[in-house]
């Protein structure tokens, strides 16, 4: 899977999930601002980042700092590229 | 302290007719049945019922997303319908959050099918992994109550009564005294149910669902009538604005009724047994908290589901307080029997009986068992004006509970 279809999966599993416009999916888009999303989101984002990718991401850091669409792009494709580094 | 007269100004049903009261009486004034053969009970194995009354073609997107995700199917019939019934109150969203506004909403439990899609996910490997944040949400016993309140802004008292089969009525008897001791000017009230397999096994393993009509789903359930063989069970939801009447005259809203009379009594004979001396009790104390006569009601709205005891024990009850006098009917031929709402649904739609002048009949009562006949049935749509009229519901679990609604007069 390459970087652009990386994103473009998850542009796809959140604009479902949440039922956003998906013309709104810009990666400068705030996700409580912007996007509408609030903290019960944040938890079945995760959990939909985690089946769309089949990784475990609940217990890190780095979700803190997620602002933007374009951080869960950056966390996402970080992740991925960790994972396939270091294959467990 | 003086009690405050409460009446009702709004109502909303979700119905297995769809959506509205006017859909409602539409249906049941043409005397059709909601009940279908449900394809898939036939798959679960020792059920015998294969018939059940849903709810058709109800869109829950219209409800906004942030609502929605914590809603199953029973909270969606609810806010709907409380929607409905706050528009036809005519009240502004700047009234219904103001503060003195609250919800008595209950279900029998909280969403079944979102507790057996929860479990069965985490039967497969033993992990709440997957679990979405709206899932307690929605298996919350007061999850309709919360979820309207929620949609609706509403910043008064929430309770979320739950006694099976006397739910809707409970709720709207707790809510109306609510109102008539000044704890609240406004209140939403009723019941709401989505149907599971799990609600037709409980009847069917106690020999109380009906059986006999999987091939004519039409026909069952057949209350008071002899060849009657147990319930139907049905979903959906009725929501009715309550306020006082206070409120509602210096507001100058539609008055539908007013609510005079409201009991609730517990039976201890039985937990799943209905007994009718104890039902006959709490009509009684309905009555007194109403401060009139068995010679002041003209109908009764039988709870009558159709079961061989159930429907003998509240035929005794209504004869030994009435006689042969007052005419009675039971919906739930048309509607089946759909739990916590089905005492809501059918108090809106004896109040339009009241505002139509026209009673409806039993659906199904083609002949009637000569154990129920010692009260006079309505077997047909009749026109005849009646001013007071006693809803009943009685539940498993020994909850009984009777209303009564007057036309309302200065």
């Amino acid at each position: 899977m390459t970087n652009q279809q990386i994103i473009e999966r998850i542009d796809r599993s959140i604009a479902e999930e949440f039922e956003i416009d998906p013309e709104e999916m810009k990666p400068e888009k705030t996700l409580f601002q912007d996007l509408g999303l609030d903290s019960l989101d944040i938890v079945d984002l995760v959990i939909v980042l985690e089946t769309a990718f089949r990784f475990k991401i609940r217990e890190e850091e780095g979700i803190r700092n997620i602002r933007t669409l374009g951080d869960i792009h950056a966390f996402v494709l970080q992740k991925k590229n960790e994972l396939e580094s270091n294959p467990r | 302290m003086p009690l405050k007269r409460v009446v009702i100004t709004g109502m909303g049903a979700i119905s297995p007719f769809g959506r509205g009261v006017d859909i409602l009486m539409n249906a049941l004034l043409r005397g059709e049945s909601g009940v279908r053969i449900l394809p898939e009970l036939a798959d679960i194995r020792g059920i015998r019922t294969r018939v059940a009354a849903l709810v058709p073609g109800v869109d829950p997107g219209e409800i906004p997303r942030k609502y929605r995700r914590s809603m199953s199917a029973m909270s969606v019939f609810a806010a709907l319908a409380a929607g409905d019934a706050i528009a036809q109150g005519g009240l502004s969203g700047e009234q219904v959050r103001g503060g003195r506004f609250g919800v008595s909403i209950g279900s029998t439990i909280g969403s079944p099918r979102t507790t057996q899609a929860f479990f069965d996910d985490f039967r497969t490997d033993n992990s709440v992994e997957r679990m979405k944040s709206g899932v307690f949400f929605q298996i919350m016993n007061h999850s309709c109550a919360a979820n309207v309140a929620h949609m609706f802004g509403i910043t008064g008292r929430t309770v979320a009564p739950a006694a099976a089969c006397s739910t809707g009525s409970l709720a709207v008897g707790y809510g109306a005294e609510m109102i008539s001791m000044g704890k609240q000017d406004f209140m939403l009230c009723g019941g709401a149910d989505e149907f599971h397999p799990l609600t037709a096994a409980t009847f069917d393993i106690m020999n109380a669902a009906s059986t006999r009509f999987n091939e004519s789903p039409g026909k069952t359930p057949r209350p008071f009538d002899r060849d009657r063989d147990g319930v139907v069970c049905a979903e959906g939801s009725g929501i009715l604005l309550l306020e006082s009447l206070d409120s509602a005259l210096r507001r100058n809203a539609g008055i539908l009724a007013e609510i005079v009379g409201f009991a609730s009594t517990s039976d201890p004979e039985s937990i799943a047994n209905p007994n009718a001396a104890n039902i006959a009790h709490c009509m009684r104390q309905a009555l007194l908290d109403a401060g009139i006569g068995p010679e002041g009601i003209d109908y009764v709205n039988a709870h009558a589901t159709g079961t061989e005891l159930g429907d003998i024990a509240e035929s005794e009850a209504i004869r030994s307080i009435f006689g042969d006098r007052v005419p009675t009917s039971s919906l739930k031929g048309n509607l089946g029997h759909a739990m916590a709402a089905s005492g809501s649904i059918e108090l809106e739609a004896s109040v339009e009986m009241m505002r139509r002048e026209t009673l409806l009949p039993t659906h199904n009562l083609d002949h009637v068992d000569p154990l129920c006949a010692s009260v006079t049935h309505v077997r047909k749509v009749t026109p005849r004006r009646v001013d007071t009229v006693m809803k009943n519901n009685f539940a498993l679990g020994g909850v009984n509970s009777s209303l009564i609604i007057r036309r309302f007069r200065q």
